[in-house]
C-alpha cells in the first residue's frame, strides 16, 4: 500500500477520512458528543467531492437515511455515541435483515443513559452485539489507535459492501479524541470495487447460493426490500423452511468470510504464561506492560489485541488458552468481553477480569500489577 | 379495459396476489389509483420507487412492480430522504398509514415537509391502526372508539394537510377512496409538483374501525365518505357552518418553494 502523506490526525477525523478514501460519499447524522467531529469533517469534505452530507432530524432518521442512500448505490457512513446508538438499533437490524451495506461509528461514552458524555468507557460492547432484537449477526471493529481507526474504517466500508452487512466501528472516547500520526494515501485509493448495475441475467438480490452484489434501485431490477423474512427476490414469506433459510444466510456469510472479518494482533512471548486480551484504548496500556515485561525483561507475557470484537475471535482465544495459564482481560466496564472469553476458554486457563469504570483509563500500572501477581 | 389489464401486467406483481387486505378495505382502491396515476404521468418504470412504512396500507409496496422499499414503522420518509439525495433523478412515492406517518413518524414527516424534498407522500388515512387490530391514532376523530379508547378517544386529531403546510411542504391535497378518479388525478399532480407533496387519502377500514364505530359495511362507509366530501372549489363558496362535518377534497395548497435535493446539489456545485 503506497503510504504517502504523514499527517497528525484525530481518531474521529480518521474515521471520516478513512471512509472517504474507501469511497463513502454519503453521510447522515445527528450531533452527539463525543462523535461530532466525524460529522463535522464529513460536512467539510463531502460537498467538494460531490457527495451528500445531511444532518437529519434525529438519530433514527440518520440511520434510515444512510440505508436509503445505500440502496441508491452510495457508500454510506453515520456516527454517534451511546444514546444515539440505542436509537439506531431498530434500523440497524433492518439493514442486517435486508442486507444493506453501511458503516455505523459509535464513539463510546460512559453510560448508562446520558452517563458521562466526555468520559471514556467501553460499556457498549454487548450493546454492539445484541442491541437490536432477534438472532442477528454483527460485525464490530474496535481500533486501538488513530492509525487503526483510519484503516479499520477503510476495511469496514469495503467489507460491508462486499458481503452486504452493516459494520459497527466501536471507538472509545480516547481513540476518538486522540491525535496521532497516520500515513494516508491519496483520496480514493482505498476503495475496492464500485457497485454496478451490470449483473448476470439470473441475478437475485438474496440468492440462496450466497451473497450477490447489491444492484442499486433505478436500473430496472424490480426487487423488493423489506425487514420481513423474505425469499430470494426479497418478497415476504412465512414459509418455515424459507424463514430458517433466510436467517441462516445472513449468518453463513460471516462464517464464509471469517478470515477477512476477524482481525487480531498478538505481541509478546511465544508461549506466554500470562496473556492479556483486550481491545480499544486499553490495548495501549497493555502494550506498555508487555513492552516492559517481555521486551525488556523476557517475561512470559503476551498481548492479544482484538481489532474485531464481533464476531468474537473464538479460535484465537482457544489457541491462546492452550498456552497461557492465565488470561487477563482489562476492560473499561464492569466486565463484558470477559464473559465471552470464559465461554470459549472453558476452564483451560484462568480468566481474570481487570475492570475500571470511573471514567478514567486503565493505566499500565494497574495491568502490570495484575500481571505481576500471576507471574510470581 | 385493455389499458387496465396492461397496467396490471406491468405495474402489479400479479404472482404476489391475492393481497392480504380484508374484503372491503380501501387500500386496494388507493393502490389502484396510484398505479393509474403513475401510468397517467408516463414515468419510466425504472425511475419509479415505492417506499412504504409499516401497516396494512404499506404492504402495497410488495404488490407493485417497481423498485420497492418496505421500511420500518414511521421511518419511510427518512429512508426516502436518503435515497432521494443519493439518486435525485428517481421518482419517489411514499406510502404510509395515518398512525405510521403522524404518530411514530411525526418527526420525519414535519422535517421532510420542511426540507420540501421532492417526493409524493401518500398517507392512507383510515383513522385507525388496522394491522394491530384497531387502536386509535392521531388521526382518529375525537369521540371515535378504538380498542385503546373503548369509550371514544378524548384526544384531538391532527389536521395533516395544515401540519404539512405549516412545516413547509409545497403541495397538499386530499382525496378519498370513494372518488378514485379524483384521487388518481391528485396523485399525478402531486408527483408532477416539485417539492414535498402530500396526498391524504381517506380510506375505509371496515374491520378495525367501521365495525366498532357502527359505520356499517364497506359500501356504507364509502357512501358516507362520498356524501361528506366537498370539492375545494365548492367549499370556497360556503361558510364555516355549512362546512361543518364536511371533508374538503382536491388540491388544498400548491406553492412554489425551494426543493431540497436541487438546492443541495446546486450549492455544492457552486462550492467547487
Ligand atoms: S384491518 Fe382495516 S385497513 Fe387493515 S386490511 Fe383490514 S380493512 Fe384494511
Amino acid at each position: 500500500m503506497p503510504e504517502t502523506k504523514p499527517v497528525l490526525m484525530q481518531g474521529n477525523v480518521a474515521c471520516a477520512e478513512g471512509a472517504i478514501n474507501a469511497g463513502v460519499r454519503f453521510y447522515a447524522g445527528y450531533p452527539i458528543t463525543p462523535s461530532t467531529e466525524v460529522a463535522e469533517r464529513m460536512a467539510a469534505r463531502l460537498p467538494d467531492l460531490g457527495g451528500v452530507f445531511i444532518q437529519m432530524e434525529d438519530e433514527i432518521a440518520s440511520m434510515a437515511a444512510v440505508i436509503g442512500a445505500s440502496i441508491g448505490g452510495m457508500r454510506t457512513l453515520t456516527a454517534t455515541s451511546g444514546p444515539g446508538f440505542s436509537l439506531k438499533q431498530e434500523n440497524l437490524g433492518y439493514a442486517i435483515m435486508a442486507e444493506i451495506p453501511c458503516v455505523v461509528v459509535n464513539v463510546q461514552r460512559m453510560g448508562p443513559s446520558t452517563g458521562a458524555p466526555t468520559a471514556p468507557a467501553q460499556g457498549d460492547v454487548m450493546q454492539a452485539r445484541w442491541g437490536t432484537h432477534g438472532d442477528h449477526p454483527i460485525i464490530a471493529f474496535s481500533p486501538a489507535s488513530v492509525y487503526e481507526a483510519y484503516y479499520l474504517t477503510v476495511a469496514a466500508v469495503n467489507l460491508s459492501q462486499k458481503i452486504r452487512q452493516p459494520i459497527v466501528m466501536l471507538l472509545d472516547e480516547v481513540i476518538g479524541h486522540m491525535r496521532e500520526k497516520v500515513l494516508i494515501p491519496e483520496t480514493g485509493r482505498l476503495m475496492v470495487e464500485k457497485s454496478s448495475d451490470k449483473v448476470p441475467a439470473d441475478w437475485k438480490p438474496y440468492d440462496d447460493k450466497g451473497v450477490t452484489p447489491l444492484v442499486p434501485f433505478g436500473f430496472g431490477h424490480y426487487y423488493h426490500v423489506t425487514g420481513l423474512f423474505h425469499d430470494q427476490y426479497g418478497f415476504p414469506t412465512t414459509d418455515p423452511p424459507q424463514v430458517a433459510r433466510s436467517l441462516d444466510r445472513i449468518h453463513e456469510k460471516l462464517d464464509k468470510y471469517r478470515d477477512e472479518i476477524v482481525l487480531t494482533n498478538y505481541i509478546g512471548h511465544k508461549e506466554p504464561r500470562v496473556a492479556i486480551v483486550t481491545y480499544g484504548c486499553t490495548v495501549r496500556s497493555a502494550r506498555a506492560v508487555v513492552k516492559k515485561a517481555y521486551w525488556q525483561n523476557r517475561k512470559e507475557v503476551g498481548l492479544l489485541s482484538l481489532q474485531t470484537i464481533w464476531p468474537f475471535p473464538e479460535q484465537e482465544i482457544k489457541a491462546l488458552a492452550k498456552q497461557a495459564d492465565v488470561i487477563l482481560v482489562p476492560e473499561m466496564n464492569m466486565g463484558q468481553i470477559v464473559g465471552e472469553i470464559e465461554r470459549h476458554v472453558r476452564g483451560e486457563a484462568e480468566v481474570v477480569p481487570v475492570n475500571r469504570y470511573d471514567g478514567e483509563m486503565i493505566t499500565p500500572d494497574e495491568i502490570s500489577e495484575a500481571v505481576g501477581r500471576w507471574l510470581s | 379495459m385493455a389499458i387496465i389489464e396492461q397496467l396490471t401486467q406491468d405495474f402489479l406483481r400479479t404472482k404476489k396476489l391475492p393481497h392480504i387486505w380484508c374484503p372491503g378495505c380501501g387500500n386496494g382502491i388507493v393502490t389502484a389509483a396510484l398505479v393509474r396515476a403513475i401510468e397517467r404521468a408516463e414515468y419510466d418504470q425504472r425511475d419509479v420507487v415505492i417506499v412504504s412504512g409499516i401497516g396494512c396500507s404499506s404492504r402495497a409496496a410488495g404488490y407493485l412492480n417497481f423498485n420497492t422499499l418496505h421500511t420500518t414503522h414511521g421511518r419511510a420518509l427518512a429512508f426516502a430522504t436518503g435515497l432521494k439525495m443519493a439518486r435525485p433523478e428517481l421518482k419517489l412515492f411514499v406510502i404510509m398509514g395515518d398512525g405510521d406517518c403522524s404518530a411514530i413518524g411525526g418527526n420525519h414527516f414535519i422535517h421532510a415537509a420542511r426540507r420540501n424534498i421532492d417526493l409524493t407522500a401518500i398517507v392512507v388515512n383510515n383513522h385507525i391502526y388496522g394491522m394491530t387490530g384497531g387502536q386509535h391514532s392521531p388521526l382518529t376523530p375525537e369521540g371515535k372508539k378504538a380498542t385503546t379508547a373503548p369509550g371514544g378517544t378524548v384526544e384531538r386529531e391532527f389536521d395533516l394537510i395544515n401540519l404539512a403546510r405549516g412545516a413547509g411542504a409545497s403541495f397538499g391535497a386530499k382525496g378519498t377512496a370513494a372518488q378514485p378518479r379524483q384521487l388518481e388525478q391528485l396523485i399525478t399532480r402531486g408527483s408532477q409538483h416539485k417539492g414535498f407533496s402530500l396526498i391524504e387519502a381517506l380510506s375505509p377500514c371496515p374491520i378495525a374501525y367501521g365495525r366498532r364505530n357502527k359505520l356499517g359495511g364497506p359500501v356504507d362507509m364509502l357512501r358516507d365518505m362520498k356524501e361528506k366530501s366537498i370539492s375545494v372549489e365548492r367549499a370556497s363558496k360556503l361558510g364555516e357552518e355549512e362546512l361543518a362535518g364536511k371533508t374538503i377534497t382536491g388540491v388544498i395548497f400548491d406553492l412554489e418553494a425551494p426543493e431540497y435535493s436541487e438546492e443541495y446539489y446546486r450549492s455544492i456545485s457552486k462550492e467547487k
